[in-house]
């Protein structure tokens, strides 16, 4: 009964549309990392936003939505940036990189945001939302720019879907047909990190690379088409948003990143277990159907009679 | 007519330089194998020709011009290893691929694109496989969709990788057919081979590698055993009891 009045509600109309926009942008960015074999670099990033997040808001002093997001766009790419750099010009590797990026830029955050919450007046109680997420805090203008953001998202997908497929298989002949590797690795972090920032808000720094990582791996068990693949992903995502949003509307003060993540893992565990390719089940039922094989009787006296005849 | 122009090349994988002031001219309609031990460079050539590894000195002409200008008439089949077979697409679409220069991009394939690229399945014995996933096919019959994926360039000269390692009979026969008609017709190829005993059965022209340019003819004149004893020699010392030196033993 709850859950039907507060879907009536108009702002939780739009919040909830523009929850499944993100998932939706998020899963097909997802499979995109994917095949880019760098689920974990979403991680880092959306880690690494933090702190931006915090530095706008103390440079403002008010809590404005698009200079919030424009911060946290460029401390996640400062730490796109640094993971870059620390792998080319030292010994140390892509994984490590990005741990230590992750890290200190988290780090740093959470020490500013303690920081504000000790100096500043009572309208910086908002910001600890973007640690776990808090959907129900948006008002319609935070809506209406993630949706925007989420729409310039799907939409760079589908329109240069042939291209992505081609440069995630195989960068080297895309070179060789003239695709620049470095534009579409510019673009792909550009839409990563888009991706990314229009989701602190309703999902949080911390679980945000979890909606990027799970649709795809579960859209994965279903398919052998890359078209589908990210449709599906897409689909899984938007659901997680939107169940996850809804579920944390509930209850009062209940964070919204959870949830999703939440629902979102419950996709994948379907799928890990009845999905249609290398799913548990039909693994377990195809080799009993290969050991019933083995075992029939009358292959046995077959080859069993071959072998006397042959002896 | 020479479409292809070297002229001191070289390259190196941070400090060491793999390919040293590398200069050679290839002939229209040729069909030349590039030879050499592991570690000549073979690989690091046609990836430095393509401009996909960055040189450190040294001019490229492909068709008398820049090869920015020309990328749309060379084709390129990369090492079969070089990317993740378990991509979810299949055979159709891995050829389709070779049209994205044609097709444009942005635009969506039409159907004239997939009769192409079914032509060129159809060419390499696989147009029974079109919409098999590629991690299904065998590794001979991955080689062949990265071939038939190369026939749809429709390009005038071709670099390949390895085409041959590791691959069936039966694929190497039909692998070696379509290089041949595709020398018939006018066009090409450069081919980085590994086995020593098919060079002179399969290639007209060699271009034997070893960091830098060992020799580079027509096979008879340049595929003599003083030139591969040069060619291999450090590896030959090395690694006693190798292949190539039973081979050599034996000429």
């Amino acid at each position: 009964m709850k859950a039907l009045h507060i879907l009536l509600l108009s702002n939780t109309q739009w919040v909830l549309f523009s929850t499944m926009l993100l998932g939706m942008a998020a899963g097909m960015i997802g499979c995109l990392a994917y095949w880019k074999r760098q689920s974990l670099m979403s991680d880092a990033l959306s880690h690494a936003a933090l702190p931006g997040i915090v530095i706008s808001f103390m440079l403002l002093g008010y809590k404005n939505m698009f200079v919030l997001i424009i911060g946290a766009a460029i401390s996640a790419l400062l730490g796109a940036c640094l993971i870059q750099w620390v792998t080319v010009a030292s010994r140390v590797k892509e994984d490590s990189a990005m741990g230590i990026v992750l890290s200190v830029f988290f780090g740093m955050g959470i020490m500013l945001l303690t920081i504000v919450n000790r100096t500043a007046g009572g309208n910086q109680g908002g910001l600890d939302n973007f640690i776990f997420g808090q959907a129900a805090t948006m008002v319609r203008s935070d809506v209406d720019m993630m949706m925007f953001l989420a729409l310039i998202v799907i939409l760079i997908v589908t329109i240069l879907f042939k291209e992505w497929k081609l440069f995630l298989f195989d960068p080297s002949f895309a070179q060789g047909l003239g695709m620049s590797l470095r534009g579409m690795n510019l673009l792909y972090t550009f839409v990563l990190v888009l991706t990314i920032v229009m989701g602190i808000q309703a999902v949080g720094v911390i679980l945000m690379a979890a909606l990027l990582i799970i649709p795809s791996v579960s859209a994965r068990y279903w398919t052998q088409s890359f078209g589908w693949m990210v449709a599906l992903s897409a689909i899984f995502g938007g659901l997680s948003g939107a169940i996850g949003t809804v579920v944390s509307a509930l209850g009062t003060g209940w964070p919204t990143g959870p949830f999703i993540v939440i629902v979102a893992a419950t996709f994948f565990a379907v799928s890990l277990i009845f999905g249609k390719h290398k799913g548990w089940l039909v693994q377990k039922l195809e080799l009993r159907e290969k050991q019933k094989e083995a075992k029939r009787p009358s292959q046995q006296h077959l080859s069993r009679k071959i072998l006397k005849e042959e002896g | 007519m020479t479409v292809l122009h070297v002229k001191g090349l070289s390259a190196a994988y941070r400090k060491n330089t793999v390919l040293d002031n590398v200069t050679f001219q290839v002939a229209k309609g040729t069909l030349t194998g590039i030879v050499g031990p592991n570690g000549a460079g073979k690989s690091t050539l046609i990836k430095t020709l393509l401009e996909l590894h960055p040189r450190i000195a040294g001019d490229v002409h492909v068709f008398g011009s820049p090869l920015k200008k020309v990328k749309s008439r060379i084709g390129y089949v990369p090492q079969r290893g070089s990317v993740d077979w378990d991509f979810p697409t299949n055979a159709l679409d891995v050829v389709m691929m070779g049209l994205y220069g044609q097709i444009g991009w942005l635009k969506p394939p039409r159907s004239t694109h997939k009769k192409k690229a079914m032509e060129a399945l159809d060419k390499m014995g696989m147009a029974d496989y079109a919409g098999r996933q590629i991690s299904q096919l065998s590794g001979g019959q991955q080689q062949r969709v990265f071939l038939a994926r190369a026939l749809v360039q429709d390009a005038e000269l071709y670099f390949m990788d390895e085409p041959l390692a590791g691959v069936d009979a039966a694929t190497e026969r039909a692998i070696m057919l379509t290089l041949q008609s595709l020398k018939a017709s006018g066009k090409t190829v450069m081919v980085v081979h590994h086995d020593l005993q098919t060079v002179d059965q399969y290639f007209d022209h060699v271009l034997l590698l070893n960091r830098t340019v060992i020799d580079h003819g027509k096979t008879e004149e340049v595929f003599t055993q003083d030139n591969i004893i040069r060619t291999y020699g450090g590896a030959l010392r090395r690694i006693k009891g190798d292949e190539s030196l039973a081979y050599t033993a034996s000429k």
